[in-house]
């Protein structure tokens, strides 16, 4: 049980650092590649959750879909010859002051409170369970979020085209 | 076994880290970067309570959602972020303070 404990500090570690890096890094860019190490690190926080079928898409998706947009993202609003490609913060002191508040504030409600905890049992399958959850339980929201994403296309295409 | 609260400590660092970013950072795509952390803080949080109350396969759909919104909040920014800076020559969202140039 050590090497799991090992294991889960280092995910956890990269997790936080990368995270730390995304929001204090100067380079943009920097931000961009520190994001998908976080975004990593949260998927392996998923697997010790027994998630493994959330741990693929949030590969898939974060990883191979909005981490490639967001670079685009970068790359189409700075001229790659900019020196200004670094990018400022404003207030990081009053910013952090409050930040800090409000962790402490989560960390003693956290650390006070007694969490219930249900034994369960390693599943053997994921995927079978969320597919029955989304096709019976869920099946309004889910057929909701496909009229999102639809929406969230179109209106993205809209907004990105030239109107002249 | 790692428990609840270490889960639930590490999505609370993950949340305040985004909000700062969030706060302080001055270039649109950046503030868009921290939202997508504390999103991820938000699912560390459905999928840990999924775990810890017994194996609850709601949270993971739940957490499905989430990124699904993450994905379309996340193009829908790009195209407004790309706008403002077609229009205003600039993503510092401070000084993106008007409607039409």
């Amino acid at each position: 049980m050590n090497g799991e404990f090992f294991i889960f500090g280092l995910v956890a570690l990269l997790t936080i650092v990368s995270s730390a890096t995304v929001v204090i890094a100067k380079n943009l860019i920097y931000s961009a590649i520190a994001l998908l190490f976080a975004l990593l690190g949260v998927a392996g926080l998923y697997i010790f959750l027994w998630a493994d079928f959330i741990a693929v898409t949030q590969v898939l998706i974060y990883v191979g879909g909005i981490l490639v947009l967001i670079i685009f993202g970068i790359m189409l609003t700075h001229r790659i010859t900019d020196v200004e490609l670094s990018h400022s913060s404003i207030q990081r002191g009053a910013g952090g002051a409050v930040v800090t508040i409000i962790f402490l504030g989560l960390f003693s409600m956290i650390s006070k409170t007694t969490w219930y905890s249900a034994s369960a049992v390693e599943p053997d399958e994921t995927i079978r369970q969320i597919g029955r959850l989304l096709m019976v339980d869920y099946l309004v929201a889910f057929e909701v979020a496909s009229i999102l994403l639809l929406a969230a296309l179109m209106g993205a295409a809209l907004l990105s085209r030239k109107i002249d | 076994m790692p428990t609840l609260s270490s889960y639930l400590i590490i999505s609370a660092i993950l949340f305040s880290l985004g909000l700062f970013g969030v706060i302080t950072r001055r270039n649109g795509v950046a503030v868009l970067m921290s939202v997508e952390l504390i999103l991820n803080a938000a699912n560390i949080n459905f999928v840990a309570f999924a775990r810890f109350g017994g194996m609850d396969f709601s949270g993971h759909v739940f957490s499905l959602f989430v990124i699904i919104l993450a994905a379309a909040e996340a193009a829908v920014a790009l195209a407004i972020i790309l706008n403002i800076f077609n229009n205003l020559g600039t993503v510092n969202i401070d000084e993106a303070n008007q409607l039409k140039q």
